[in-house]
């Protein structure tokens, strides 16, 4: 069946109430049951919950085959607690037809590759594919097709009961001995916790790992021993150096700093741009520069921002710590300025993938967002937006909160160049759409801005503020020119991913690659 | 034009392509691999036969590695490689005929 955004979506996906994308918005208003864990009581006064070893925590939660463990990514690529936990379980209890839900995963989970390949870990959902891992399910040899959700999407699909977390790991930089967690004061920090929140509350046990055991109790905690069967404590819970970067660093590429300029100019033409307004950007090179047009922008008017969202990195913290914004809301941390100004610098607070993102409970930050400044591996002439596969067709990126800012923002603008190397930005169809069109409200690139036609009040805008823009077959056309018309990729039936949009429809599957031959 | 002698041309950082040229044995035996291949194989081995047709190459190995490279680079690079493997790439080359 031919979803909104005129993607076929096959039938026999469409079972248990799924249904395909129908424009965004369609769930509104809509009840949801929500689903609730099966937790062990805990009567018994404990002096300590730590135990001595993963497979001892799994023992203790009743691992077994056929379960799903949960994760989270705000160690980034320099997780470890994925692959040791994924170990222990295979390796010593000998456990298999697992799945992994996880937030987002990464190259650093390279080796769970191998266990996809041996058939021990049958499924996955989450956000991020990359790496190896995207590779063995873009080659169908993943059991079951792994299901990429946004990260609005996950805590709507956990807190609805279509993902049942048996076992929840929590990465900590620090825990006390029952497991109050904090995502700074140790060796490992990551700053921000806001992606295990969910999965904390959702299931039905939670084993919490750290390399940095602190006295009790460890507060404020982001995961709470209420909530936490086991600690285990690890030499290590990652690499630091790959957990947070140096500071992001703005961009010196002067196309980066075109780009930007003119997202800057976009936004201060529109009527949201006026005081207190909010906003939340991308950490890619034009996006993050766009902070530092936006503050002249600011500066001129006399206006400071309310508040911003998002994954966070010092840029930012800098505009919080300057006082040209009101608070800063932080469910990730991208560099260590960020990591070392939450729960610091006043006003720069945590929050949760579902308070974030979650387009099923009452209202999101993402909700409020006036506006998000984001990139795209591709866009269509019908501002479809993918930013989860290659162009040879193979998972290699993550929605993240790009659909869910996307939808929620009033103005959403795409940043990117019209061309990478050989790789037209701007294309006739996406290999996948990740971001549908209906909520994608300009581009920008080198070559030059188009706005959505659905946007009329938008155009009008630029208009009036003389920005040129064209229609975005205009650019499409420029790329072509510059790098030829691609031939079409080529597909198998096979399906090994269902990309769900974050409202719990279909928005587009990913097929099994035809291998390429010249003739 | 014949291919006297092994030659390379072009590197392999992002956009560009390395072609490499070898005397053949009547006929082109080209051998391609491209970051690009999914959506830009059949292009790019049409832009590179035509490169060596054009400039008269009808006997060659030719290895091209490419890296997302323009057309524009690709008969760039093509070229290079040729008119080194005859040493013919210092002097009078022959701009906008052979080469263009």
């Amino acid at each position: 069946m031919k979803n909104y955004v005129g993607r076929e979506i096959p039938d026999y996906l469409l079972v248990n109430g799924k249904e395909v994308y129908q424009g965004k918005n369609y769930m509104d208003g809509k009840y949801l049951q929500k689903a609730s864990p099966k937790t062990r009581r805990y009567e018994k006064p404990q002096e300590s919950k730590i135990v001595a070893s993963l497979a001892d925590a799994l023992r203790h939660c009743g691992a077994k085959s056929g379960m799903t463990f949960s994760f989270h990514h705000h160690l980034r690529d320099g997780d470890f607690v994925v692959n040791m936990v994924m170990k222990a379980a295979i390796e010593e209890l000998g456990l298999e037809d697992l799945t992994i839900a996880a937030t987002s995963l990464g190259a650093a989970h390279d080796p769970i590759a191998d266990y996809i390949e041996q058939g021990k870990v049958v499924g996955i959902q989450t956000s991020g594919i990359r790496g190896r891992m995207g590779e063995v399910v873009s080659a169908g040899k993943l059991k079951t097709p792994a299901i990429i959700r946004s990260h609005g999407g996950r805590p709507r699909a956990i807190e609805g009961g279509e993902v049942h977390i048996d076992i929840a790991f929590v990465a900590a930089p620090t825990s006390d001995c029952v497991g109050n967690c904090r995502g700074i004061g140790g060796k490992s920090n990551c700053g921000s916790m806001g992606y295990a929140m969910t999965d904390a509350k959702y299931a039905d046990h939670v084993v919490v790992v750290t390399d940095c055991l602190v006295d009790f109790p460890n507060m404020p905690a982001s995961v709470e021993a209420i909530d936490v069967d086991a600690v285990v404590v690890v030499d290590s819970i990652g690499n630091p150096k790959k957990i947070a970067s140096a500071a992001a660093r703005i961009s010196q590429n002067p196309r980066d700093l075109m780009m930007a300029e003119n997202v800057a100019k976009v936004i201060a033409a529109t009527p949201y741009f006026k005081d207190g307004f909010s906003f939340q950007t991308g950490v890619g090179g034009p996006s993050l520069a766009a902070n530092l047009f936006l503050e002249q922008y600011m500066d001129e008017r006399g206006i400071k921002m309310g508040w911003a969202i998002g994954g966070i990195c010092g840029p930012m913290v800098e505009l919080l710590k300057k006082g040209k914004v009101g608070k800063v809301i932080d469910v990730q941390d991208f560099d260590l300025d960020a990591v070392n100004s939450i729960h610091q610098t006043p006003n720069h607070f945590e929050m949760s993938a579902s308070q974030y993102a979650n387009p099923a409970n009452k209202g999101a930050f993402v909700n409020k967002l006036d506006f998000v400044v984001l990139a795209a591996l591709e866009i269509d002439t019908g501002f479809n937006v993918n930013v989860l596969t290659g162009s040879d067709g193979v998972l290699r990126g993550a929605p993240g909160g790009h659909p869910d800012t996307a939808a929620g923002s009033k103005c959403c603008i795409i940043v990117t160049p019209l061309i990478r190397g050989r790789m037209a930005t701007v294309c006739e169809h996406v290999v996948t759409v990740t971001t549908p069109g209906d909520c994608v409200d300009v581009l920008v690139t080198d070559y030059g801005i188009a706005v959505n036609p659905l946007r009329q009040d938008l155009i009008e805008c630029l208009d009036n503020a003389g920005i040129h823009h064209v229609p975005i077959e205009t650019l499409k056309e420029k790329a072509y020119s510059l790098v030829g018309r691609p031939d079409d990729l080529q597909w198998e039936d096979k399906v090994v991913a269902v990309l769900e949009a974050r409202d719990g429809t279909i928005l587009d599957v990913v097929r099994k690659i035809h291998p390429y031959t010249l003739d | 034009m014949e291919i006297l002698k092994p030659a390379a041309a072009g590197t392999l950082e992002s956009s560009d392509a390395q072609v490499t040229v070898e005397p053949g044995d009547g006929k082109i035996e080209l051998s391609l691999s491209s970051s690009v291949m999914n959506q830009y194989g059949r292009q790019i081995r049409d832009t590179v036969l035509e490169t060596l047709d054009r400039l008269g190459v009808t006997s060659a190995k030719v290895s091209v590695v490419d890296k997302g490279a323009l057309d524009c680079t690709l008969k760039a690079r093509v070229e290079c490689a040729v008119f080194r493997s005859m040493d013919a790439s210092d002097k009078n080359i022959p701009w906008g005929g052979a080469v263009r």
